[in-house]
């Protein structure tokens, strides 16, 4: 059995949700149709549309079903843009957090290159929070030229907490609509998207124990969007295409399981994640850890993420070493054709390019234990060490050759 | 042993890659991004490393069961391989960027990496063979089928990197028994169309993408007499040997075709004549290196027969080859038992005796009997 911590790329699905899963699988039925077949599948879609809008403390009718998280903030911002565009063409502006998922930076920069939009990117700190006065000075510039903001709830990288109602607050004074990508944030963290005051929200359902193809986009009832993908009008004419009954079940129960458990989770997870980090940090003194200092205040860094930057090696060469025995983590970044590319969350929080590289996340989920810390815990000083040995990508070989000057 | 095989997406890494697994390594497959602008598609059977091949290496390590990851050479590759290339050719050498990527990327800074992770040996789809002598010294040889043979290309690794290199196609008869092989193991890549010209050039055009990077200047086309019969818009995109693009008004006076001679990069003037002009009878090279153990003579400057070969797939010549150490770095010094046409500087001469390939440098001058005015004259 690999030593899984890389749960915030995916997390294993929950039995409640599996069962769910296959449950509203073996029946048939499209939500959309009016006879007994339809009324059953739609029954369980509105169902699970309650128990979703429940766990995001939201009302039911602001649950928006999709394909994931990445669709929900594609419809989010371009359906937020679109619509603000229209009801008043000035509005063109985008400001946006320096640390977004790329399903809301490459989102944001395709509006900047086909639409006109101008694109406003919020700097953070060192720890990766956002800045405030950064988004004050923006508002501030140009109000009625600002279509929306958009923040994410918590780093999908570092783990760190953003302060998205102070963030909600700021763009209040001006009327201007918020959204956030909550999707690592739902389920870790007591998430409110009422109390939060954002116009929308995104939230997956295969980084809380459900499955991989369904997530939502949370709309406030007052909030136009205009809609991205067009059909049959369903969700509200927002979101046209057949629902999901099946993923949207397990989606819903998923949810449900992980709301009931969230706090102790999260206590758990938190003392997982700080035995894991207390536990590197003695391996490889070297190991820079990133985000919000630890031990870090409850709720300010994602209970179960643990990110470190490695001196003097990739994070490609540790993955590497790290899987060859069985543990299986991430660099936390994104990749063209399989090439990593220093994060450009670790470049926003002021690293320099080579510290960057060296990155590797560790995140924990609802099947971690203290055997995969234990696990993480004696593999590292080992593979650092190997990592470090083969160095930096783009470093001159010293293996003499007939071109360096080898002579016999 | 543990085997980081290197999968370019292409038919022979992929078997070359089977046949470790078979043999009981402990494989894993690498494919190297090269390119700096990641994410370009394959047009026809030109370019590498791109979305394609490096899918089709995931693919075939998929189906052999070895993980597989992709590392990040374009750095290494942009300064080693592509920057050598444009250095060489404006200093009017002819380069061969495909042995300075084995000799610096695959066999170095690849190998290198390899070793430090705890791989024994890197592994890749080469038609060539490794022998042990007696002593277990690794020999670089040619492969069995000749026909593909590709240890001209390799001649330039070292002991060292011999001793920790692996090619599984050494002892193929043929190319279509590999893609045979390939078909029977159920990899996609069987019928993929073998890669041809320089990887970073995709369209094949050197000539122009070399324009876009060095200074180019017109000049003066010379007859061998040093009579002006043309111009040219710049001496440092021609290849000795050529014929091609010269785009001479009048013929010469024998009618018969005539061939760039020189290249003077200083004075930036294009030498042309008639092809028997091309004729080299000996040359000289720098960067000598031996691939393997160097051979006795190597230590005592005796001359020594063997075979000597200019280009991949060009045919050797007999030769007597010595090192002169008499100022300084050793040179190597190669008569032609025959004469070879189209030898230009920066080129790689290869030597071998039999089957074995003994060492190899980089062509700094050439001398031919007809023209004597030539010594004097290198890059």
């Amino acid at each position: 059995m690999p030593v899984y911590v890389d749960h915030a790329a995916t997390t294993p699905i929950s039995a409640p949700a599996l069962a769910a899963l296959t449950l509203e699988l073996s029946r048939s039925g499209n939500p959309s149709s009016l006879h007994g077949s339809g009324r059953r599948a739609r029954r369980s879609v509105e169902d699970s549309r309650e128990t979703v809008a429940a766990a995001a403390g939201a009302h039911a009718s602001e649950v928006i079903f999709t394909s994931g998280g990445t669709e929900a903030d594609n419809l989010a911002i371009k359906g937020l843009f679109w619509a603000r565009r229209s009801a008043d063409a000035r509005r063109t502006r985008i400001l946006c957090s320096a640390i977004e998922h790329h399903a809301v930076q490459d989102t944001v920069e395709w509006l900047g290159r086909h639409e006109g939009a101008e694109v406003v990117w919020l700097p953070v700190d060192s720890a990766g929070v956002v800045s405030l006065d950064a988004l004050r000075a923006a508002l501030a510039e140009a109000p009625e030229r600002t279509a929306l903001v958009t923040v994410m709830w918590a780093n999908n990288e570092v783990g760190t907490v953003q302060p998205v109602e102070a963030v909600v607050a700021e763009a209040a004074r001006y009327g201007i609509p918020v959204h956030s990508d909550a999707v690592q944030a739902f389920c870790s963290l007591p998430v409110s998207f009422a109390a939060s005051g954002l116009a929308t929200m995104a939230v997956s359902a295969h980084k809380i124990g459900g499955p991989v193809g369904v997530g939502a986009l949370l709309v406030r009832r007052d909030v136009v969007l205009t809609p991205v993908q067009h059909g049959g009008g369903q969700e509200r004419d927002i979101r046209s295409g057949t629902l999901d009954g099946a993923g949207i079940a397990a989606f819903a129960a998923a949810a449900d399981d992980a709301v009931t458990h969230l706090a102790a989770e999260a206590q758990r997870l938190a003392a997982l994640r700080d035995r894991l980090i207390d536990g590197i940090g003695r391996e490889v003194p070297d190991a820079v850890l990133r985000g919000v200092g630890h031990p870090a205040r409850p709720g300010a860094r994602l209970p179960g993420n643990a990110h470190f930057t490695f001196p003097g090696c990739e994070g490609d060469s540790l993955l590497f070493l790290l899987d060859l025995v069985g543990i299986e983590s991430s660099t936390g970044s994104a990749c063209t054709a399989g090439v990593p590319r220093p994060s450009h969350v670790l470049l926003a929080m002021g690293l320099a390019e080579d510290e960057a590289r060296g990155a590797q996340r560790f995140s924990l989920g609802h099947t971690s234990t203290d055997g995969d810390v234990d696990a993480v815990v004696a593999a590292i000083g080992e593979a650092y060490k190997r990592a470090r040995k083969a160095g930096m990508a783009g470093h001159a070989s010293t293996i003499q050759t007939a071109g360096t000057g080898f002579s016999s | 042993m543990r085997v980081l095989a290197a999968m370019s997406g292409g038919v022979d890494s992929a078997v070359a890659a089977a046949r470790a697994v078979e043999a009981g390594h402990d494989v894993v497959g690498v494919h190297l991004a090269l390119s700096r602008m990641p994410g370009t598609l394959r047009t026809g059977s030109r370019g590498c490393c791109t979305i394609e091949d490096s899918r089709d290496a995931w693919r075939a390590c998929d189906i052999l069961g070895i993980p597989y990851y992709v590392w990040d050479f374009s750095e290494r590759f942009k300064e080693d391989v592509v920057d050598d290339f444009v250095a060489e050719y404006a200093a009017g050498r002819t380069p061969n960027p495909c042995m300075r990527c084995n000799e610096r990327i695959k066999f170095a800074a690849l190998l290198e990496k390899a070793l430090a992770l705890g791989f024994d040996a890197v592994c890749t789809g080469h038609y060539a063979k490794v022998v042990q002598d007696p002593d277990g010294n690794p020999e670089l040889h040619r492969a069995a089928d000749w026909a593909k043979d590709q240890s001209y290309v390799l001649g330039v690794l070292t002991h060292e990197q011999l001793k920790h290199s692996l090619f599984p196609l050494a002892e193929t008869p043929s190319k279509a028994e590999v893609r045979a092989e390939a078909e029977r193991r159920g990899l996609s890549v069987a019928n993929k169309p073998d890669s041809h010209d320089i990887c970073f050039i995709p369209d094949g055009d050197t000539r122009g993408w070399l324009e876009k990077r060095i200074e180019m200047s017109e000049g003066d086309i010379l007859d061998v007499d040093g009579e002006r019969i043309g111009s040219h818009s710049g001496a440092n995109a021609f290849t000795v040997g050529q014929r091609r693009g010269l785009k001479l008004g009048t013929p010469a006076a024998d009618g018969k075709p005539r061939f760039v001679l020189e290249i003077r990069p200083k004075q930036n003037e294009v030498v042309v004549g008639p092809e028997h002009l091309l004729a080299i009878d000996e040359m000289r090279g720098i960067k000598v290196s031996w691939a393997g153990l160097p051979i006795p003579e190597a230590g005592t400057g005796e001359e020594f027969d063997c075979m000597a070969q200019v280009r991949a797939h060009g045919d050797p010549v007999a030769a007597r080859a010595r090192v002169d150490t008499s100022d300084g770095a050793p040179h190597l010094v190669v008569r032609l038992v025959e004469p070879m046409r189209g030898v230009a500087p920066g080129q790689t001469v290869v030597l071998y005796q039999g089957t074995r390939v003994l060492g190899q440098a980089t062509i700094d001058s050439a001398r031919s009997a007809l023209r004597p005015d030539l010594a004097a004259v290198d890059g």
